[in-house]
Formats: structure tokens, C-alpha cells, sequence
């Protein structure tokens, strides 16, 4: 892998100070949609309940030597929902819930992305559901598994800040506000900057 | 020593989980057919803590009779009388526990853990499995429509002592109606 990548990247790399080994200069941008999950996790009468979305797509940029230069977008098929079980999948196609009709995507735009320290780095952007646009931050571990760049990360998500759930549904004491949102992004790297 | 009538626990015992199983029966019958809402949502989970309930009572239960033997059944019932009475009484033991045990099975394989009354979690003792789910689902509404039956046939037995034998079988499980 490293030996592949031509010369001059490798050069820039230790002209930069970033060790030979931990590909410093590397960016990740190439989305491997089967290696990568999006799962989360919502709390019906105090228990958690597990679910997925099952198709999305992620267009990304990141070298761990530039960070702040990082971006991201993700575009999500919520029809590809499993929200636990079937009468849960067909009840948030609805309108009280992702009035799938209207709004059959959901979306995330980057601003920023914050080194924070290690291997551990901040996301925010813009999510917007259901013709709702919210502010989120979501921190993220940065590895690298087998020359893929693995992220990590996660955040707390109020399903009410984007009327998901509303009308009899906004009684969060049978479905609560917040949903955790895990995701697992793995990206190969790109094609070697000029 | 034998006892001429059920010890004022097991009476308690009796009239308690019947009344509970009745009403857990009731309500299993119709929140399933309840359209998705925060209420069936609620409904669920109170049938579901209400059937651990039973099941931890039927454990009390079985842990006192073992130390606490019935009375007697009347010298006069026939003996096939007599071993059909205990083979019925196993029979309502055995259901009584299965059925919540079923329950919590299929909680388990539908992803769906119990959280007793929202505070003391039971494990999942299956991992989730939607086609296993489903037909624990069809084992506990078997399972339910079993003990209704048997039910029907132990309230039949005991109004027929009451008022056919004209004994004392029903009286000593509910004192009020002893006659004299
Ligand atoms: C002795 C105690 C129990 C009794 C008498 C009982 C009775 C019933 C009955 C009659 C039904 C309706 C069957 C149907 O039409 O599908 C039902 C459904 C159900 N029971 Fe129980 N139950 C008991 C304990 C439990 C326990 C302990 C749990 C879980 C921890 C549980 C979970 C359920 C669930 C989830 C359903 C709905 C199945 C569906 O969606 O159709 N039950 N129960
Ligand atoms: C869900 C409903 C019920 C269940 C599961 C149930 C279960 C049982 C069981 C397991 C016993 C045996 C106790 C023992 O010897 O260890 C018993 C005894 C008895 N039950 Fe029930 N019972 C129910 C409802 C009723 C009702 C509604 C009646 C009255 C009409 C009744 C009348 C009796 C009587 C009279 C005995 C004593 C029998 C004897 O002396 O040997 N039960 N019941």
C-alpha cells in the first residue's frame, strides 16, 4: 500500500514531518457502502430497541494530516428503514413520522471538522429531515483497518427538533425524544493528491 | 396432621393469580389487535410486566405447596375422579409457568427486551430472530387458549362439587361459602 503510492506524495509526507508508516498524507474519499452501517437506537417505554438504515451513500473527503479541510455529505434512503420490527417499519413511513412521500431523503452537510485529540475528531454540520434543517455535532474516532479509513462516531438525536414522531407520537413517554445514532463510515483512499 | 382446607396463603394465592391471569388474558386479547400507538405501546408493556408478575407469584406459589401438601380430596370421589383433579391441577401449574416463560421468550426473539415495570431488566435469553419470534408468538397464544380451556373445565368441576356432590371442594378454597 504505501509502497504503491508514488514518490513525491511520500516525499511531501515526510517534508510535512508525518512519519513514513502512519500514511500522514492520505486522504479517504472513496465510500465502501457494504463495510459501512448506520444504526440506531430508540427508547420505546424505557427500552431500547435496535434498528438500521439499510441504504445510504456518503460523498467524503479526510486526511488525518489536514482535518480541517475535511468534508462530508450523506444522503439517506429512509425508505430503507428497519426501525425493530414490521409494525414499527410501517408505521414511520407515515406522516406523523418521515411522511415518506414528501421527504423520502434525509441529509447531512459538513461545516467543520475539529481535531480533538489522539485519534478522536468532531463533525458538524447540517441535518436536515423532513424539510427540518438542524445544527448537530457528532464527535468520531479516525483508524485506519487495512489501508481503509474507519470512522466512527455517534450522536444523540431529538426526533422533535424534526417533527419525527409528532401529533399522538410526541408523547415522549412512550417513544423518547432521543434516538442514538451510530455510524461506522469506511472509506478507501482516494486517488493521491496533485 | 392433615389439613381439612387450603392454608389462608394458598387461598390468597389462588384467588390472586386467577383474577390475574383472567385479566392478562383479557388484555392480551385485545391489545393485539390495538393499531400501533403510544397506547398499545403502554398496554404491551403493562401485560408484559403484569405476566412476570404471575410468573414470580406461580414460583412463590409451587415453593409453598411444596412445603404445604393439600388437603385431602373426599374418601367418596371416584379414584379416576381423584387423578384427574391432579393431573388437572399439574396441568394448570405447568401452563401457568410456561406461558409467561413463553412471553418472555418471544420478547426476546422480537428484539423487544423485557424491562420489569421499567426498572429490573430480564436478560434475553434468545438473541433476536424474527421467524422464531413469530412462532413463539403462536406457542403463547396456543399455550393461552390451553389454559382457558382447562380453565373452563376446573371452574366446571368446581361449581359440579358445589352443587351436584354438594362436598366441600369449593368451600375450602373459598371459605365464605362453607356450609353449617
Ligand atoms: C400468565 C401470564 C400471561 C398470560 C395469561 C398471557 C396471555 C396472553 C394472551 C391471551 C395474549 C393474546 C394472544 C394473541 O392473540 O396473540 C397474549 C399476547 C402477548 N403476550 Fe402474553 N400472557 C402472559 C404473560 C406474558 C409475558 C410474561 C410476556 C412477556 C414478557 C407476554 C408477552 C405477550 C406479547 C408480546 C403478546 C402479543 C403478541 C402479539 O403481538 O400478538 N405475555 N398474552
Ligand atoms: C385462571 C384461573 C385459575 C387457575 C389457573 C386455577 C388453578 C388452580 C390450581 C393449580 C389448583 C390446585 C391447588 C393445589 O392443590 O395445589 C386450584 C384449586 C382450586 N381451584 Fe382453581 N384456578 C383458577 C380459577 C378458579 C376458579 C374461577 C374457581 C372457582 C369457581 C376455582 C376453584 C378451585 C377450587 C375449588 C380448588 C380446590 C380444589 C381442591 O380442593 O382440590 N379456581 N386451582
Amino acid at each position: 500500500m504505501t509502497l504503491l503510492r508514488p514518490a513525491p506524495t511520500l516525499f511531501l509526507a515526510l517534508l510535512l514531518g508525518a512519519s513514513a508508516g502512519s500514511a500522514g498524507a492520505t486522504e479517504f474519499g472513496l465510500f465502501q457502502p457494504e463495510k459501512s452501517s448506520l444504526t440506531f437506537v430508540s427508547k420505546q417505554m424505557g427500552v431500547p430497541v435496535d434498528g438500521k438504515f439499510k441504504k445510504f451513500a456518503a460523498t467524503l473527503a479526510f486526511d488525518p494530516a489536514r482535518p480541517a479541510a475535511a468534508s462530508a455529505k450523506f444522503d439517506l434512503d429512509l425508505a430503507s428503514i428497519d426501525a425493530g420490527s414490521k409494525d414499527a417499519n410501517d408505521e414511520v413511513v407515515g406522516k406523523a413520522w418521515f411522511n415518506l412521500k414528501a421527504f423520502p431523503t434525509a441529509s447531512f452537510v459538513s461545516t467543520a471538522v475539529k481535531p480533538l485529540g489522539g485519534d478522536k475528531y468532531e463533525l458538524a454540520g447540517k441535518l436536515s429531515i423532513k424539510g427540518k434543517t438542524q445544527d448537530v455535532t457528532a464527535p468520531f474516532v479516525f483508524r485506519q483497518e487495512g489501508g481503509n479509513g474507519v470512522f466512527d462516531g455517534g450522536f444523540v438525536l431529538k426526533r422533535l427538533d424534526f417533527a419525527v414522531g409528532d401529533g399522538i407520537w410526541s408523547d415522549v413517554s412512550a417513544v423518547a425524544n432521543e434516538v442514538q445514532i451510530k455510524f461506522r463510515i469506511v472509506a478507501a483512499p482516494a486517488a493521491p493528491r496533485k | 396432621m392433615s389439613a381439612t382446607r387450603y392454608t389462608p396463603t394458598a387461598i390468597a394465592l389462588h384467588w390472586l393469580m386467577a383474577v390475574l391471569l383472567v385479566g392478562l388474558f383479557g388484555v392480551g386479547l385485545y391489545m393485539h389487535d390495538l393499531p400501533l400507538s403510544p397506547w398499545k405501546l403502554r398496554v404491551y408493556s403493562w401485560h408484559k410486566w403484569a405476566g412476570v408478575t404471575a410468573f414470580a407469584l406461580v414460583l412463590a406459589r409451587l415453593a409453598w405447596r411444596l412445603g404445604h401438601r393439600p388437603p385431602a380430596l373426599p374418601a367418596a370421589m371416584p379414584a379416576w375422579q381423584q387423578r384427574a383433579a391432579h393431573g388437572l391441577h399439574h396441568l394448570l401449574y405447568l401452563l401457568m409457568l410456561a406461558i409467561p416463560l413463553s412471553g418472555w421468550l418471544m420478547s426476546s426473539a422480537l428484539g423487544f427486551q423485557t424491562v420489569w415495570f421499567g426498572v429490573l431488566p430480564l436478560p434475553d435469553l434468545l438473541a433476536k430472530d424474527k421467524e422464531l419470534g413469530e412462532t413463539l408468538k403462536l406457542v403463547h397464544m396456543s399455550l393461552n387458549f390451553g389454559l382457558a380451556a382447562l380453565v373452563v373445565a376446573h371452574v366446571g368441576a368446581a361449581v359440579k362439587h358445589h352443587l351436584i356432590d354438594r362436598d366441600d371442594i369449593l368451600s375450602r378454597m373459598l371459605p365464605f361459602l362453607a356450609r353449617r
